[in-house]
């Protein structure tokens, strides 16, 4: 068992995780491509359990067998629409492996170095804690926020770039002391740069909003990338190195995506908070200067003008209906109006959900076929000619104001132009303000009603209301 | 800018390139309207409605034709002793349908002048163009007037009715080709209260023909592949022996119990296939109806004429190729629309611009400047494989690429499309990768090299992904960095039992964790994905 046979195998398993992406082009090759990052990952942990330098397998062995039962447990159990937070929740299982990989390589390395090559694999090794340290923390705070149990509202500290500021600091300048003690000496060092590391991670994801997530999580993804490669270099193993590359301009990518769905420079996500300014939050003035009546409308009536929607009908759905689990009811309303003859589709805004694809998903798991599933700027045009328009509990991803409103928070983020169409109809729990906190004049329309409640009794509601007809 | 709208010529063309609700559009964008006086008439829009809307009336062909952008429905013909194409005036843009690829001789007519021509029938058939697409829109009406046509010459009731008087049952509708002129008619047939079967070639078309309250006529036919009636553009097209033979005694029974027939069978650029032979008309019940709206290409009909309704054996069969000028006043309507879209996406009259990167323009215009630019290059292979959904998702437009001196930058664009932010990036990565190679050991050079490259491959791989599927790649991406294990399992079996190694055997648990987790429940996920 050479040392070159195994990197002829890193090799392999490395093209395999490339095509394993790379399948994701498009849902018909998309399991195959799952399957070779599957098969990649076989063969990489085979290949290293057959490694001359390992011998403890039962340490081994039992590690992977308990993770792997409880990751299986965990993918098995989780709802569709709890997806984020599994999501995020992984991602911090990432950082804390290349945290704990860093402290295990500091105290026992593979090899002894000498002079730049040993200087080099320190800053490796401190680099590999930081960034592991800010995904694990900052990605439990994302969990957090997902699940509920922490405020979806951004912690706005005082001076809080001065503080981020500072940490980075403390991070390197910390750094060069740890190069230059011998042994084992730095362990306390190494400890303290992951505590604060780890404060700076909690003190990123909190300052950031319930509605910037999915950048959010997009971005840990990229961390957790580059946490996998600072390893692999630490390590000298180039398949985490190639792997962490990847995975980390995969986040990257899907954070640029998500920004520019949201017109959001990517710095304000990244150091937290709202627009790099402190966009000023809407007072109730705001609120209240808008000018129409809110039209409240019943489940009769939303059935009776879908099933007259001769021009069909477009369904937009938000985060209310992953929240009411709703996309059962939402595809079986859709389903009985292609019976009676009204063409549906879905639209879906590339920030709706918490999640980059989220109501893909989630439509999927109601088993709504992909192709009338479409994207903003494929059903963008087709808003004029559409007679009915649903909205079912989403809210700044379809504000006209981020067209019109220079003042809006949200100005400049392309949404979907539902207001355009016939008639309106939004499924929405009341009239609050959506995660941007910003009001929304679409429900004040004089074609927009109003169909207040939870998005699944609303829907079932209608289902009746259709089914009587 | 100058838009003309002169007045059609060829006979029995009733529709306008612009009514007055598009006319007023067209204001809005900022083109001045001169309208020949009359051309509204057809349609029975008359003159003074066009003012109303903000054009200017000119009398005689010439002085609508001496406009920028002159907008027509049908292609440009002789008039008299001058053809109309001679009256573009140099510099000038004609809209129109051309059909280029049937009319050679105007194609090279036009690119005797220095003139540029767009084909609104050579739109391309993309979700974007679809308000554009004047193919499907005539289609809509022509479907329709097909059905309207023969109930005019249909001496029963369309719906069935019990009266007093008596019982009658509903007229049955057969139609040949779902396409948006059959699925026009089925409607229409059904508004009006007929039992409606209706048959296409292409099996994706049996949803569509449903979800209209048809019932969809099957083959009794083994096809070895299934769903391959259609091309990549969602037109039929021509199939093997076989499957005309089951076709044809399909139709040969139905025409038997079918009061009307209304075919629609077209393939693009070819003569319409024969599917209704005159044994089969002679079949049908007298008093029936067959409506060819492929009469202007062939026929569908072997009894068909163009231009006229024909009698045999009290059997009527319309060949009428005007439909959609028989319903003129909405035909002009949703042409003039198709119209104004287009050049409102070509910038209105600020900001007019024949752009060739644009493939709705690439593909439709036929002469730029006297060149002939038609028929288009073939585009690069989608990054969607077959098969062909027509609302493929499109890949994201890519930013501005990294320039290569620099590190792979976590945020592409914002910052990035600064000068100075780009510049200095540049200066500070070339400065990095001079001290890196100075002064860091060979070893870490040669894996530095493996990061950057990776991070290009991963760059390049990623941007294919379709965004339904940014979920799964999360997991996916989630599950394949657990591959962080390998660096817990050569820290943790090293065959010592202290600290380091559990350490690093709690580093593989977590990452075990991700493993499983990833894959399982992106395959979860993947497996809802369906069509």
């Amino acid at each position: 068992m050479s040392t070159s046979f195994l990197s002829v195998t890193y090799l392999v398993a490395g093209v395999l995780f490339i095509l394993s992406l790379a399948g994701l082009a498009s849902q018909e090759t998309a399991r195959r491509g799952n399957v070779f990052g599957i098969v990649g990952m076989v063969i990489a942990v085979l290949a290293t359990l057959i490694h001359p330098a390992v011998e403890g397998y039962a340490l081994v062995m039992g590690a992977v067998v308990v993770g792997g039962g409880i990751g299986a447990v965990m993918a098995a159990r989780v709802a569709m629409t709890a997806m984020p937070q599994l999501v995020a929740v992984l991602h911090s299982f990432v950082g804390l492996a290349a945290v704990l990989v860093g402290v295990s390589s500091y105290l026992a390395p593979l090899e002894s170095l000498e002079g730049a090559a040993h200087a080099v694999h320190l800053i490796e090794i401190w680099l590999a804690v930081a960034i592991g340290a800010v995904t694990f923390t900052g990605s439990v705070v994302a969990w957090g926020k997902l699940r509920g149990s922490i405020s979806g509202k951004p912690l706005l500290l005082p001076s809080r770039h001065k503080l981020n500021a500072v940490a980075l600091g403390l991070i390197v300048v910390l750094m060069i002391p740890f190069i230059f003690v011998g042994g084992t000496g730095g362990l306390t060092m190494l400890i303290i740069m992951a505590v604060i590391a780890s404060l700076l991670g909690i003190h990123l994801v909190m300052a950031i909003g319930g509605a910037d997530m999915p950048v959010v999580v997009s971005l840990l993804n990229s961390y957790s990338g580059w946490a996998a490669a600072a390893a692999g270099f630490m390590l000298s193993n180039d398949l985490l190195i190639v792997t962490g590359a990847l995975v980390g301009s995969s986040g990257a990518i899907l954070s640029y995506i998500m920004c520019k769905a949201m017109n959001r420079s990517i710095w304000s996500v990244v150091f937290g908070g709202f627009g790099a300014g402190n966009a000023p939050k809407p007072t109730p003035a705001q609120l209240e200067g808008m000018t129409g009546t809110v039209t409240e409308t019943t489940a009769e009536e939303v059935a009776e003008l879908a099933a007259n929607a001769t021009t069909g009908v477009i369904i937009v759905p938000g985060y209310g209906m992953a929240v009411g689990r709703a996309q059962h009811l939402v595809n079986e309303f859709a389903q009985l109006l292609q019976e009676q003859g009204v063409s549906v589709r879905y639209a879906i805004h590339p920030v709706a959900g918490r999640l980059p694809g989220h109501m893909n998903v989630l439509l999927a798991e109601a088993g709504v076929p992909y192709d009338i599933v479409l994207e903003m700027e494929e059903i963008n045009a087709d808003f004029p000619t559409t007679d009915l328009v649903l909205v079912i509990g989403a809210n700044d991803i379809v504000n006209p104001g981020a067209e019109t409103d220079e003042h809006s928070p949200i100005y400049g983020m392309p949404v979907l132009q539902v207001w355009k169409s016939h008639q309106v109809v939004v499924l929405k729990r009341g009239m609050g303000a959506g995660y941007a906190g910003v009001g929304n004049p679409l429900f004040l329309n004089d074609n927009t009603d109003m169909l207040f409640g939870d998005a699944k009794v609303s829907m079932q509601a209608v289902v009746g209301a259709l089914r009587e007809r | 800018m100058k838009v003309g709208i002169p007045r059609e010529i060829h006979r029995g063309e009733r529709r306008v390139a612009a009514t007055p609700d598009t006319v007023k559009r067209l204001r809005k964008l900022g083109f001045e309207v001169f309208v020949q006086a009359g051309a509204g008439e057809g349609a029975r829009l008359s003159d003074e409605s066009y003012v109303e809307a903000g054009a200017e009336i000119v009398e005689g062909p010439e002085a609508a034709w001496a406009a920028d952008v002159v907008l027509k429905v049908r292609p440009p013909e002789e008039d008299g002793d001058v053809h109309e194409v001679d009256r573009i005036q140099d510099g000038g843009l004609l809209v129109s349908l051309l059909f280029p690829a049937q009319n050679g001789s105007l194609v090279e007519r036009m690119c005797c002048r220095k003139l540029s021509a767009i084909a609104m029938d050579q739109i391309p058939r993309i979700s974007r163009a679809q308000k554009m697409d004047v193919l499907s829109s005539m289609a809509n009406i022509a479907g329709y007037r097909a059905v309207i046509e023969a109930a005019n010459h249909f001496g029963s009731f369309f719906g069935g009715q019990i009266t007093a008087a008596g019982k009658t049952r509903p007229a049955r509708v057969m139609v040949i080709g779902a396409g948006v002129a059959g699925l026009a008619a089925i409607a229409a047939a059904r508004g009006l209260g007929a039992e409606v079967r209706a048959f296409d070639v292409r099996l994706a078309a049996k949803e569509q023909v449903q979800s209209l309250g048809a019932r969809f006529l099957e083959l009794k036919f083994e096809e070895s592949s299934e769903g391959e009636g259609e091309d990549a553009g969602g037109y039929a097209k021509i199939m093997s022996k076989e499957f005309i033979d089951a076709e044809m005694a399909l139709f040969r029974k139905q025409c038997k119990e079918v009061d009307i027939i209304i075919t629609t069978a077209l393939i693009p650029g070819k003569k319409a296939p024969l599917l209704i032979t005159r044994d089969m008309v002679d079949s049908m019940r007298a008093g029936s109806i067959v409506v060819d709206l492929a009469a202007e290409q062939g026929g569908n009909c072997e009894y068909t004429q163009p231009d006229r309704a024909v009698e045999v054996h009290g059997i009527t069969i319309i060949g009428y190729t005007d439909l959609t000028s028989r319903l003129a006043t909405h035909a002009s309507q949703f042409f003039g629309t198709n119209v104004v879209n287009l050049l409102s996406d070509m910038g209105g009259a600020e900001n007019f611009n024949v752009n060739l990167g644009d493939a709705v323009i690439r593909n439709s215009l036929v002469v730029r400047d006297g060149a002939v630019v038609w028929p288009p290059p073939p585009e690069p292979a989608k990054a969607v494989p077959p098969p062909p959904t027509k609302e493929a998702p499109q890949p994201p437009v890519r930013p501005g690429a990294t320039p290569p001196e620099s590190l792979p930058a976590k945020a592409p664009g914002g910052p990035m499309a600064d000068p100075r932010f780009r510049y200095g990036g540049m200066a500070a990565g070339v400065i990095a990768l001079g001290t890196l190679g100075l002064f860091a050991p060979m070893d870490f050079i040669q894996h530095f090299t493996v990061f950057v490259l990776a991070c290009f491959i991963g760059w390049q791989v990623i941007w294919n992904v379709s965004a339904a599927l940014h979920t799964p790649l999360m997991s996916v991406t989630n599950a394949i960095s657990g591959i962080i294990v390998v660096g817990g399992m050569l820290q943790a079996a090293s065959g010592r039992t202290d600290t380091a190694a559990w350490i690093g055997a709690l580093a593989i648990l977590v990452a075990s964790i991700n493993i499983a987790g990833g894959f399982l429940v992106t395959r979860r996920m993947l497996e809802m994905f369906r069509k």
